[in-house]
C-alpha cells in the first residue's frame, strides 16, 4: 500500500531520522534537487547510513538519485543500491532509452551484489513535455518499472506556463500519464501540491487525482500526509460493499450460478478485481467490514 | 592512503555534527565538542576511532563538534570528511 509518498532532503539529518514517524506510506529520500552539487556526496553517505543503521518502522523507501545526465548517478546507485531500497525514484525520465539505461546499470550493480535482476524497482518521475508525450513508452520500457511519478513543477517550466493551484495546465499531463500507467499495468502517481499551508488546498488536490485514477500522492510537507492517506483509502461503505460483492460471489458459485447480482446491479469482472483491490487495501490498513467493528 | 589536505563535512545544525579533518603525524588526534559529551562522549569518539580505522586512517587531527547526532549521522560525516580529505 502506497497512498502517500513524502520527499525528505537527503542531506538533513533532523528530518532524515524521524521521516519514518510521519505518517507516509513511503519516504522519498532526495539526492537530486534538495542537495546542492557540493553536497551530493555527503547526502549520498547521510542516506546510506541511514538506510543501513536506522529502523524506517513500516516505511517504503524509494531513493530519487540524480538524472543519467549529471556525473552522479552512477554514484548514487552504487552506495544506495546494497541498502536495498524498494524503488529507486529516476528523475527527468524523457523516454524508453533512459529507462534502459539505468536499468541495464542496475542491473550490473544487482550482479555484483548476487541479487536476481528486478529486486531493486524504478519509478520514473515524468517532468517534461517530452516525458509526457512517452508517457506509455517510459512505463512499458522494462518490467523493473513499478510506477510512474509526475512531475509538475518542472514540467510546467518545460511547458512555458504557470502552475497555478487549481491545476488547469497539467490537466493534460495527468491524464495522459494515468492512461499511460494502467495500460501498462503500473501504479501512478501525482504531484505534490506545494501550498504547505493550505489545508483545504490539498483536499480537494487529492481528491481530484483519486478522481482521475491516480494510485497516490507525493508530497513536500508532512502536513499533507495525512489527508493524502485520508482521500487515497478506501472508506468503510466502499470497504464494506467489496466483502458484499466477494460473498454474493462465493454464493452464486456455491448454487452454480453464472450471473450475479447485487442490489440490482450486475456484478462483472472489473467490478470483482476492484473490491478484491479494496479487500486488500482495507486488510493492510488493519480495518474490516463495519459489523465486525459492532 | 592519508588525509592529505583539510576537508569537513555536516553543519551545526540540531541532529547534526561537523567534522573536520587534517593532516596528522601523531597517530588520532580527536578535540571533541558536544552538547552530549557527559553521556555519551567516549561511545562517539569510539564510533569516530571505528570509522577512521575501516577507512584506514592512521593520522589525523579532527574536530568534531556534535549536535546531537545518532551513530549513523556520525559516522556519514566521517566518512564523508575522510574521503574529501583524501581528495576522492
Amino acid at each position: 500500500m502506497r497512498r502517500s509518498m513524502l520527499f525528505i532532503p537527503g542531506n538533513t539529518p533532523n528530518l532524515l531520522i524521524n521521516g519514518a514517524y510521519l505518517g507516509a506510506d513511503a519516504l522519498i529520500f532526495d539526492l537530486e534537487d534538495a542537495v546542492s552539487p557540493d553536497e551530493k556526496d555527503s547526502a549520498r553517505n547521510l542516506v546510506r547510513n541511514t538506510m543501513k543503521y536506522m529502523d524506517l518502522r513500516r516505511c517504503e523507501v524509494i531513493v530519487r538519485i540524480n538524472s543519467i545526465d549529471t556525473d552522479y548517478w552512477k554514484k548514487d546507485l552504487d552506495a544506495i543500491m546494497p541498502q536495498k531500497p524498494h524503488l529507486i525514484m529516476l528523475p527527468k525520465s524523457g523516454c524508453a532509452q533512459d529507462i534502459l539505461t539505468a536499468d541495464a546499470y542496475m542491473t550490473e550493480v544487482e550482479q555484483r551484489l548476487g541479487w536476481e535482476k528486478n529486486t531493486v524497482r524504478l519509478m520514473p518521475l515524468i517532468e517534461t513535455a517530452l516525458g509526457v508525450e512517452n508517457a506509455f513508452a517510459i512505463a512499458s520500457a522494462s518490467p523493473r518499472v513499478a510506477a510512474i511519478f509526475l512531475g509538475a513543477e518542472d514540467l510546467t517550466a518545460d511547458l512555458r506556463c504557470k502552475r497555478t493551484k487549481g491545476g488547469n495546465e497539467i490537466d493534460y499531463a495527468r491524464g495522459r500519464m494515468v492512461v499511460a500507467a494502467r495500460a501498462a499495468n503500473v501504479d501512478v502517481y501525482d504531484t505534490p501540491f506545494t501550498d504547505v499551508n493550505d489545508d483545504e488546498g490539498i483536499r480537494v488536490d487529492a481528491e481530484y487525482a483519486k478522481s482521475l485514477g491516480f494510485t497516490g500522492k507525493a508530497s513536500i510537507s508532512p502536513r499533507h500526509v495525512g489527508v493524502i492517506n485520508e482521500v487515497f483509502s478506501p472508506s468503510q461503505k466502499d470497504i464494506d460493499y467489496a466483502y458484499e460483492v466477494m460473498e454474493a460471489i462465493r454464493l452464486a458459485h456455491e448454487q452454480g450460478r453464472g450471473a450475479i447480482a447485487l442490489h440490482g446491479k450486475m456484478i462483472d469482472a472489473p467490478i470483482v478485481a476492484r473490491a478484491q483491490q479494496t479487500i486488500a487495501m482495507a486488510e493492510e490498513m488493519g480495518v474490516g467490514k463495519a459489523a465486525d467493528h459492532e | 592512503m592519508d588525509i592529505i589536505k583539510k576537508a569537513s563535512a555536516g553543519t551545526l545544525e540540531s541532529s547534526d555534527v561537523y567534522v573536520e579533518i587534517e593532516p596528522g603525524t601523531q597517530g588520532i588526534q580527536l578535540e571533541l565538542e558536544s552538547v552530549v559529551e557527559q553521556q555519551f562522549g567516549d561511545s562517539i569518539r569510539a564510533l569516530v576511532q571505528e570509522v577512521l580505522a575501516e577507512y584506514g586512517v592512521e593520522n589525523a587531527r579532527l574536530h568534531i563538534a556534535d549536535r546531537g547526532a545518532l551513530d549513523c549521522v556520525i559516522r556519514a560525516r566521517v566518512e564523508t570528511a575522510v574521503a574529501r580529505g583524501k581528495g576522492e
